[in-house]
C-alpha cells in the first residue's frame, strides 16, 4: 500500500494557475481586431494587412507576457512570448516562400501544357513553342557536371578526412576548397571562357562547357558537405574495422563511406540544387539556341534557366507568350529541383543505417 | 590458437607526449591477464599497442618490442593489418557497424577482407560464433535485422562474436563491460571462461571484483601525477595481487586507499 496521501483540503503547492485556451483565442482575436479596425477608421479604406499583422503581434505579445505573468508566473510568462516569437517568426519566414511558390504555380500554369514540354523554340515567332530543348540542355549539363564533380569532390573529401592527418596538402587544399567556394558565378564562367577561348577558339560555346563552368561551382560544395559527413562517422567504427584485420582502403570504402552514404547522397543532392538554377555562367559558356541540340560537344545549348531568362528579357510579339513561357520554364525548373530533392531522400532513406 | 605476448622497455608516446613508460610484461597464452589502476594511467594505451591499433592516432608510436610467439610486432617489414588478424579487439563501447545486419555484421571480417565463403560455411561460422558468445538463443530468429537494433549487452556480445568470428590467437578487451547490466555482465565474464580454453585474453576493468573473479594474472598500472607516464606496478598471479601484493601501492589501490 501506498503511504502517501492527497491533501484534499488544501490546493496542490506544486501547482500554478494555467491560462485557458479561450482566454487566449480572444486576446488573439482583440489583438488583431484593434489595430485593423482603428487603422480602417483612420485611414477610411482596408489598411495594409503586413502592419496589422505587425500591430497585431506586438499587442499579443503584450497581451500576454502580463497576464501569463499574472496568472501563471514569470517563467511560464516567458515561455509563452519566446513561443509566440519562434512561431511568428517561422511564420513570417514562410510567407516570402508561399507567395513565391504561389505565383510561379499561377503564372506558370498558362502554358504548363503538351506543346511545352514537346517543343522547342525553333521557327516560333510568337504564340506557341516550347522549352523541350532548354529541359534536355539542364538534364545533359547537369548530368555531365555531376559525372565530373562528385568523383573528384568526394575523393578530395576521403583525403582530406582519411589521408591527409592535417598535412601542409591538406591545409592548402581547404584554404582553396574555401576560396572557391566564394567564387560568383559569373567568373566561373568566365574562366571556362577564356580557358575554352585559348584552348579551343575565342567565343565556343557548348553544353560541356557549361558543364564544365558548373563543376567548377559545384566541386567545392560537395567538397565541403561530404567531409562533414565523413566527420560524422564515428572513429569507433574505423576502430573496429581495423581490429578486424581489415585494410585501411577497404575500410575507408565500404565501412567509412558505407556508413556515410546517405549524407554523401544530400551532400550531391544539395550540390545539384546549388547549379541547377545557375544562369550566368551558362550565359557565358553554353549560349542560347531555340533548337534542340542533344550533343554535349558541339553547338550552343539551352538550359531552363537561360531560357526563363531569354523569354523574360528579349520579348517578341506578344509579349503575353513569351512572358507565359518564362513562368512555365520557371515552375519546371522548380519541379526538376524537387524531383532530384525527392529522389535524392528516397535513396537515403534505403543507404542510411537502420535500427528496425 | 593461442599466442603468448611479450612486451620488452615497452615505451608509448601520442606525439612527444611519453604516455607509458617501460613495460615488461610476459602473458602467458590460454589464459585471463587482468590490467586495473586508476583512471589515466595508460592500461588502455598499453592495450592497444598489442594489435599496433594504436598507431592510427596521428603522432602515436611506439618503442621497443612486443612479441608475438617470439616475432616482434615492431619489426620492420611487419604489416600492422596482418597483426591485427591475430589479435583481435573489443571496445569499452559497443560498436557494430550500423549498416549491416547481425548476421553480416558478425562475417564482416571475413566479407571485409574478401575471403570467399561457401554460404554454409557462412552459416556455421555465423552460428557458431554466436554460440561463442553466448549469444544465439537470443537473435537465431533474427539474424537478418540490424545489428545496432540490439540491445547494448547484446552489442557487446555481438562485437565478440565479430572478434571471434576472424579466429584471433588473442582477444584483447578495453573495459567490456563497463556499459553493461550484472546480467550481461556475469554472461561476458563467462564467455570469458569459455574463451580462454582457446584464447589469450587480455581484459581492462576498473571492476576489482571482475579482475579478481575472471583473470589468472593481475597487471596493476599506476601514474605518478598528470602529465607523467603510467607504469606498470606489479604484474603476479591474481591471487597474490589481492591477498598480499608485493608492493604496497598495489596494496593501497585494491584495499581502496588510492588517491
Ligand atoms: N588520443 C590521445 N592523444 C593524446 N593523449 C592521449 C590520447 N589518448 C590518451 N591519451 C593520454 O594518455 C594517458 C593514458 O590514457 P589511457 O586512455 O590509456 O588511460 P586509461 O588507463 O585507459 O584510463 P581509463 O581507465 O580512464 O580508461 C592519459 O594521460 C591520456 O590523457
Ligand atoms: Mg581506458
Amino acid at each position: 500500500m501506498s503511504t502517501s496521501t492527497m491533501n484534499a483540503n488544501r490546493s496542490n503547492t506544486l501547482a500554478a494557475g494555467r491560462l485557458r485556451p479561450g482566454v487566449m483565442v480572444s486576446m488573439g482575436v482583440f489583438a488583431v481586431a484593434v489595430p485593423l479596425f482603428v487603422l480602417w477608421a483612420l485611414v477610411g479604406n482596408l489598411p495594409n494587412l503586413f502592419v496589422v499583422a505587425f500591430i497585431a503581434i506586438i499587442l499579443f505579445l503584450i497581451l500576454l507576457g502580463v497576464t501569463s505573468r499574472i496568472v501563471e508566473g514569470g517563467r511560464r510568462a516567458k515561455d509563452r512570448v519566446i513561443t509566440t516569437l519562434v512561431v511568428s517568426s517561422f511564420v513570417l519566414a514562410l510567407v516570402p516562400l508561399v507567395s513565391l511558390l504561389w505565383t510561379v504555380i499561377a503564372r506558370g500554369l498558362t502554358r504548363f501544357d503538351g506543346s511545352f514540354f514537346g517543343m522547342s523554340m525553333r521557327n516560333i515567332v510568337g504564340n506557341g513553342g516550347g522549352a523541350l530543348h532548354a529541359i534536355i540542355g539542364t538534364l545533359l549539363i547537369t548530368l555531365m557536371a555531376t559525372i565530373i564533380s562528385v568523383p573528384v569532390g568526394i575523393l578530395t573529401a576521403i583525403y582530406l578526412t582519411e589521408y591527409a592527418r592535417g598535412n601542409v596538402l591538406s591545409k592548402v587544399l581547404s584554404a582553396l576548397v574555401d576560396v572557391m567556394t566564394g567564387i560568383p558565378s559569373i567568373v566561373a564562367g568566365l574562366f571556362i571562357a577564356a580557358l575554352a577561348g585559348l584552348l579551343i577558339g575565342p567565343g565556343t560555346t557548348t553544353g560541356f562547357l557549361g558543364a564544365l563552368a558548373l563543376s567548377v561551382l559545384m566541386v567545392p560544395t560537395v567538397v565541403r558537405s561530404a567531409e562533414e559527413m565523413l566527420k560524422l562517422v564515428p572513429n569507433e567504427l574505423r576502430e573496429a574495422s581495423y581490429a578486424l584485420g581489415v585494410p585501411k582502403w577497404v575500410t575507408v570504402l565500404r565501412v567509412v563511406v558505407r556508413t556515410a552514404a546517405a549524407g554523401l547522397t544530400t551532400s550531391v543532392m544539395l550540390a545539384i540544387s546549388r547549379v541547377i538554377g545557375e544562369t550566368a555562367p551558362l550565359l557565358i559558356v553554353a549560349g542560347f539556341t531555340p533548337s534542340m541540340n542533344y550533343n554535349l560537344f558541339s553547338g550552343p545549348m539551352m538550359t531552363l534557366p537561360v531560357f526563363v531568362y531569354d523569354q523574360y528579357a528579349h520579348k517578341g510579339l506578344p509579349p503575353e507568350a513569351f512572358d507565359a513561357r518564362s513562368w512555365a520554364g520557371a515552375l519546371t525548373l522548380i519541379l526538376l529541383a524537387m524531383v532530384l530533392n525527392v529522389g535524392a531522400r528516397l535513396l537515403g532513406k534505403l543507404l542510411s543505417p537502420k535500427t528496425r | 590458437m593461442s599466442k603468448r605476448i611479450e612486451a620488452i622497455g615497452l615505451n608509448i608516446y601520442y606525439g612527444s607526449f611519453l604516455a607509458v613508460e617501460n613495460v615488461n610484461m610476459d602473458i602467458k597464452p590460454r589464459s585471463i591477464t587482468a590490467l586495473i589502476g586508476p583512471s589515466g594511467c595508460g592500461k588502455s594505451t598499453f592495450l592497444r599497442t598489442l594489435n599496433r591499433i594504436h598507431e592510427i592516432i596521428p603522432g602515436a608510436r611506439v618503442d621497443g618490442k612486443v612479441l608475438l610467439d617470439g616475432d616482434d610486432l615492431y619489426g620492420p617489414g611487419v604489416d600492422p593489418v596482418l597483426v591485427r588478424r591475430q589479435v583481435g579487439m573489443v571496445f569499452q563501447r559497443p560498436n557494430p557497424f550500423p549498416t549491416m545486419s547481425i548476421k553480416e555484421n558478425v562475417l564482416a571480417g571475413v566479407k571485409l577482407n574478401n575471403k570467399r565463403i561457401s554460404r554454409s560455411d557462412a552459416d556455421d561460422l555465423v552460428e557458431s560464433s554466436l554460440r561463442g558468445a553466448n549469444l544465439w538463443n537470443e537473435v537465431k530468429d533474427r539474424l537478418d535485422a540490424p545489428g545496432a537494433g540490439l540491445s547494448g549487452g547484446q552489442q557487446q556480445r555481438l562485437c565478440i562474436a565479430r572478434t571471434i568470428a576472424v579466429k584471433p590467437d588473442v582477444v584483447l578487451m578495453d573495459e567490456p563491460c563497463s556499459a553493461l547490466d550484472p546480467i550481461s555482465t556475469l554472461a561476458i565474464e563467462d564467455l570469458m571462461q569459455e574463451l580462454k580454453k582457446e584464447y589469450t585474453i587480455v581484459i581492462v576493468t576498473h571492476n576489482m571484483q571482475q579482475a579478481s573473479r575472471v583473470s589468472d594474472m593481475t597487471g596493476f598500472f599506476n601514474i605518478a601525477g598528470t602529465g607523467k607516464p603510467g607504469h606498470l606496478i606489479e604484474y603476479a598471479d591474481t591471487a597474490k595481487i589481492f591477498s598480499n601484493p608485493d608492493k604496497a601501492e598495489t596494496e593501497d589501490y585494491i584495499s581502496g586507499r588510492f588517491g
